[in-house]
């Protein structure tokens, strides 16, 4: 599977890495360059002797995703810091790429819901965070020990 | 007309002030909180403070009884998604959106976002108008409707030049609508003689504009083709 992660902060490096450690092709696109340190780190080998591709552009030029391989991409990952890139983004990839599988990540539950009813795959890190918290003060039990890194 | 202006810079601002003497009721949406503060003063409470581009904002602005929206935030992505929202999920009659970076365009045409006023793109044009570049000149683009209003000077030695408007082996469709000569305008008959040095105006299909060129105004082989506009007489 080619798995194209637009953004590479916390969540779309740790998906790339998790990704490749499956044994998928990845890809990553993000507008800055420092953002490759994130690749590297907590790796045996450097991102790109361990099969990953990283380009430097911004999302929103056509030419930035094609050298990124959104072509033959099977999925497209949204995840920079912006809700509204991702969510232009992910109708690019699908209106205009006919890419197979488009995930992406929203903030905002209201628009996440909307969109997903137009048929996007959203999700919304702050809908989970709302049920987590919710039902944490619901528990009494002891909290559980959260799973760190990839 | 109630009408939602989303983000207040200089041209949300003007815009704004404009609509609101002509007796529209308007309310902007500035997501920059110092900005806000200083249109406030003027605008007071025809402006509210959040990001337009969340639907809360846009509801609590009263989207849901707005005939108009204007996005004209400084962020192309924000502007195709307030007019994607306003649009498709809010039943808004008329958006219009501000492109900032002309190669975003394609981008608001994918998204179904239409019509859009990008300032570079018609500053682009008015520069081709004052000094075209092969006698061609772009009046008016109609992408939907796929036709196009173009204007023509009739270059020395064209293919035209000298025949009958009914004579020309025009492409289907295309339609002489008006020859400019002499300073004076004037629709073109079957047996109106075209002369070199008039100015034609043709509505047609985008297709056929090289055909069309042509026959009016072909481009030179060499030195790069262009034919150059005599200066106007003032």
């Amino acid at each position: 599977m080619f798995v194209l992660i637009v953004g590479c902060g916390r969540v779309g490096s740790a998906i790339a890495k998790r990704m490749i450690k499956q044994g998928h092709e990845v890809s990553v696109l993000d507008e800055s360059e420092e953002a490759h340190a994130l690749l590297d780190h907590d790796l045996d080998q450097t991102w790109e002797d361990s099969g990953g591709r990283f380009t430097v552009g911004t999302a929103l030029e056509v030419e930035a995703l094609d050298a990124a391989g959104i072509q033959q991409a099977d999925v497209v990952v949204c995840s920079t810091d912006g809700d509204n890139t991702n969510i232009v983004v992910a109708q690019i990839a699908r209106k205009r790429f006919q890419v197979p599988k488009v995930v992406v990540r929203v903030l905002d539950p209201y628009r996440a819901d909307w969109y997903s009813q137009q048929g996007l795959h959203t999700v919304c890190p702050t809908q989970v965070a709302i049920e987590m918290l919710t039902e944490a003060v619901a528990s009494d039990g002891e909290p559980p020990v959260a799973q760190i890194g990839v | 007309m109630y009408i939602i202006i989303a983000g207040a810079g200089k041209v949300g601002w003007n815009l704004a002030r404009e609509l609101i003497e002509d007796e529209h009721e308007v309310t902007v949406i500035e997501s920059d909180r110092a900005r806000y503060l200083t249109v406030e003063e003027e605008l007071e409470h025809a402006i509210q403070h959040g990001d337009a581009s969340e639907l809360w904002v846009l509801e609590r602005a009263g989207i849901v009884r707005a005939d108009m929206v204007v996005a004209v935030t400084g962020d192309d992505e924000d502007n195709m998604l307030i007019s994607q929202v306003a649009k498709e999920k809010y039943l808004v009659e008329h958006t219009i959106s501000r492109v900032n970076n002309p190669r975003n365009l394609e981008h608001f045409e994918l998204l179904g976002v239409r019509p859009v006023v990008s300032a570079t793109d018609l500053i682009l044009r008015l520069i081709e108008h004052e000094v075209p570049h092969h006698g061609l000149v772009h009046l008016l683009d109609l992408r939907q409707e796929q036709l196009e209003i173009i204007e023509l000077e009739v270059a020395e030695g064209a293919p035209a030049a000298g025949k009958q408007i009914g004579e020309l082996n025009l492409p289907e469709g295309c339609l002489v609508v008006s020859v400019l000569r002499d300073g004076t305008g004037f629709v073109p008959k079957a047996d109106t003689l075209v002369q070199p040095g008039d100015e034609v105006l043709a509505v047609l299909s985008p297709g056929d504009e090289p055909d069309v060129v042509d026959m009016f105004a072909p481009r030179d082989n060499g030195d790069a083709g262009l034919i150059r506009r005599p200066a106007r007489e003032p």
